[in-house]
């Protein structure tokens, strides 16, 4: 068994239900795994949830905890995948001095190339919104560091899966089943 | 329609789930539920315990020897959080139980309030399910839905927490029992493929081996379980969860798995060709060391929760489904055999262990009483009829190495989790299931006097259970473990001990102690004899040992005689 650790996008759908989340982050805490980053949202169908949760551990140890959250009654399907399984968006945000901007015309070259979004400017401060793969943001905060950052903020990782999960199918199975 | 309150609902619902007796404890913020059960009292027993981890516990021991679901109630707070030890017992043991909490009102909650406790957020990791009502109308559906879940699929606790004024609420109620929730898929579809594979491995192995746990019990497979092992003629062995889904005496049980097991399974474990689990989640405890555990053989394992499947063991082939389901389509693929050879490797080591080990235990001359023996004389007197509930301990193991089961649903202990406290309670919630049956509990000092304040409800009960206690004025598994593994450091593990008899005498019962051989014979007769609950101390040699032992750490056939 490979003890070698690897970045997982854990894929949970969910009955819109309190406390569920206690449910699930108790698994990770009982094996001693931090969540890297963590996503609820709505979904393509009414009333499930999608929770999109980045995970730092083995495929051993994912197998298991996929499979304990499986488990959970209102979960209704959860599924783990790789980087390369999956299509990936980060976003986020800096606050910058607006001084800089006009000081330094770098810091504007850097934001153009980024493919960057300015989102608001006022006198005192601009602030700008990139959105891309972990790698990208890391990039962009890095340049952006050397001018100075006020505040900098970023979003939970969100995914699609390149193959199709079928939540529908389980969903109309269900009720195929109980009309029966 | 007319109005009832949430309270009146509460009964309404226990009712249409067929729950006739419940264990419970009253207090502030279960009140306006009592006050319905005081005037419902004629369709459902309350049976007071004397602290609410009792009420658990008794309604562990309804369900673990009726099959049905038991029922405890507790108010809010402190009475809460008593039940958190028989919750997590439940969860580890998959127990169907359902527990009631009263809550503070819904204005109050998150403030702090006069016991307010989150309850939800304590017993979310050792519960299947659980949920906090905040409104009369949702009882109904949340009872029905608490109910299914702690039944179905793999059976477990499930906690339902009602705020005061969703007591005191009134709407037009309605129950509907359910079958389905969308998103709880209690047991897996069986593939077919996975069944003629683990047939085919089945009927080309030339020493394969049998483990069992409660899966079998828990899902009513005892029949068909029996059927595959006399088909297939494959030596089987138990978790002690799993002890007496067939009889002990049956030719084909070789004994019990594990730390305190018999010698034969545990050795050819590591010698089997063939390895086939059925309803068991390899406990550490019954593999020893993982990583040199049945490392020779096919592993194929029959189990309902996918999440168990190579968990602890990588297994070759997984049988996802209810074993009496799994069981019923691979009996008619099984070829007809014997494994005479094999099974006579199974009797040769019996044999090792007879001679060093369970002759002295069950045969002593040496002075002090054996645990051993005390189970021998029960077994002789119930015929092997009773229900033998342990504690947790060395007589725990004893017991389950010893006492004779002719009845599946007959060893009710606290497995997965170990709950020293367990048996008195539990033993009242069995009897009161099957006031029929003979229901022995086994404990030792140490476990008795952590809930031995129900003696208080055998007494208002007059639950006639038979309290056994083998009483070494030590916690002798630890004491064990410190002779063996700490150089005799026996660091807090003697007790001294009060007189346990004038304590059973105190609440009125029937009360013996016996403290040489002599006079065993007569004191297990006449408590068997007895139509009254009955307390029997038997003072056993100070540092008897639990043995074969698989010491932690080593592998199953590591196991020690001495």
């Amino acid at each position: 068994m490979s003890k070698k650790t690897n970045k997982y996008t854990v894929s949970v759908y969910t009955e819109d239900s309190v406390g569920l989340l206690n449910r699930i982050s108790a698994i990770f805490q009982r094996r001693h795994i931090n969540i890297e980053s963590f996503n609820s949202s709505m979904t393509e169908i009414e009333s499930v949830q999608r929770w999109t949760i980045l995970i730092l551990t083995t495929e051993v140890q994912i197998k298991k905890i996929v499979g304990q959250i499986n488990r959970q009654i209102e979960v209704i399907k959860a599924y783990y995948h790789t980087d390369e399984e999956t299509i990936y968006q980060e976003s986020c945000l800096f606050k910058i001095k607006s001084s800089l901007l006009f000081d330094d015309r770098q810091i504007q070259n850097i934001i153009k190339e980024s493919n960057a979004v300015i989102v608001t400017v006022n006198p005192e401060f601009f602030v700008i919104e990139k959105s891309g793969r972990t790698h990208e943001l890391d990039e962009l905060y890095e340049k952006l560091s050397n001018y100075g950052i006020l505040q900098y903020v970023r979003s939970a990782r969100i995914a699609v899966t390149k193959a199709p999960l079928m939540i529908s199918e389980i969903l109309t199975d269900f009720k195929k089943n109980k009309n029966e | 329609m007319s109005k009832i309150s949430g309270s009146e609902a509460v009964i309404k619902c226990l009712l249409e789930e067929g729950v006739d007796i419940i264990y419970g404890y009253p207090g502030g913020a279960i009140m306006p539920v009592y006050d319905e059960l005081y005037k419902y009292q004629d369709k459902i027993q309350h049976v007071l315990t004397r602290h609410e981890q009792g009420a658990t516990h008794s309604a562990q021991g309804f369900a673990r020897i009726s099959g049905r679901v038991g029922v405890a109630i507790a108010t809010s707070g402190p009475g809460a959080t008593n039940l958190v030890t028989g919750l997590a017992d439940a969860q580890i043991d998959s127990t169907p139980m359902v527990c009631i909490t009263g809550q503070v009102g819904s204005h109050l909650l998150g403030s702090d309030a006069f016991q307010e406790t989150d309850i939800i957020g304590i017993s979310t990791p050792i519960t299947k399910w659980n949920y906090q009502i905040t409104r009369a109308s949702e009882i109904p559906e949340i009872f029905a839905k608490a109910f299914y879940i702690a039944k179905s699929g793999r059976p477990g606790p499930v906690l339902i927490d009602i705020t005061k004024d969703a007591q005191f609420e009134e709407f037009n109620f309605s129950y509907k029992r359910i079958n389905g929730i969308r998103s709880y898929k209690p047991t897996p579809i069986i593939n077919m493929d996975k069944i003629r594979q683990a047939a085919d491995l089945i009927n080309m192995a030339k020493k394969p081996l049998i483990v069992w746990g409660q899966g079998v019990i828990l899902g009513n497979a005892e029949k068909e379980f029996r059927d595959l092992i006399e088909k297939s003629g494959i030596p089987a062995a138990w978790t002690i969860l799993g002890a007496s889904a067939i009889p002990t005496d049956h030719s084909l049980n070789v004994g019990m798995l594990g730390m305190h097991g018999n010698y034969a399974p545990n050795v050819l474990t590591n010698e089997c060709d063939v390895l086939i689990a059925i309803g068991m989640r390899f406990d550490d405890r019954v593999t020893g060391d993982v990583n040199r555990y049945a490392k020779q053989a096919k592993i194929i394992h029959f189990e309902i929760d996918p999440a168990e499947v190579n968990k602890n063991i990588e297994v070759d082939i997984p049988v996802l489904g209810d074993a009496k389901e799994t069981l019923s389509k691979i009996i008619p693929l099984i070829d007809k055999k014997s494994h005479k050879n094999w099974l006579n490797e199974f009797k040769k080591l019996y044999q090792i262990e007879y001679d060093k080990v369970i002759h002295g235990e069950l045969n002593p001359s040496k002075k002090g009483l054996t645990m051993g023996e005390v189970i021998k004389e029960i077994n002789f007197q119930t015929k092997g009829n009773a229900a033998i509930v342990s504690d947790v301990g060395q007589h725990q193991m004893v017991a389950c190495r010893y006492a004779n089961f002719n009845k599946s649903k007959s060893n009710i202990t606290s497995g997965g989790l170990g709950t020293m406290g367990f048996a008195l309670p539990a033993a009242i919630g069995a009897k009161m299931a099957s006031p029929e049956r003979e229901v022995v509990a086994v404990i030792g000092d140490g476990g008795y006097q952590m809930t031995i304040q129900e003696l208080g409800t055998v007494f208002q009960t007059k639950a006639a259970v038979k309290i056994v206690v083998l009483n070494n004025d030590f916690l002798g598994m630890v004491r064990q473990w410190q002779q063996l593994f700490f150089d005799k450091r026996y660091a807090s593990t003697e007790m001294v001990n009060p007189d346990f008899v004038k304590i059973a005498e105190g609440y009125y019962l029937k009360a013996k102690r016996v403290t040489e051989r002599k006079d065993l014979a007569n004191a297990v007769e006449e408590m068997i004899k007895s139509n009254e609950p009955y307390f029997l101390e038997v003072v056993v040699e100070k540092e008897g040992n639990v043995f074969p032992m698989i010491p932690t750490g080593s592998s199953v056939s590591e196991i020690r005689l001495s």
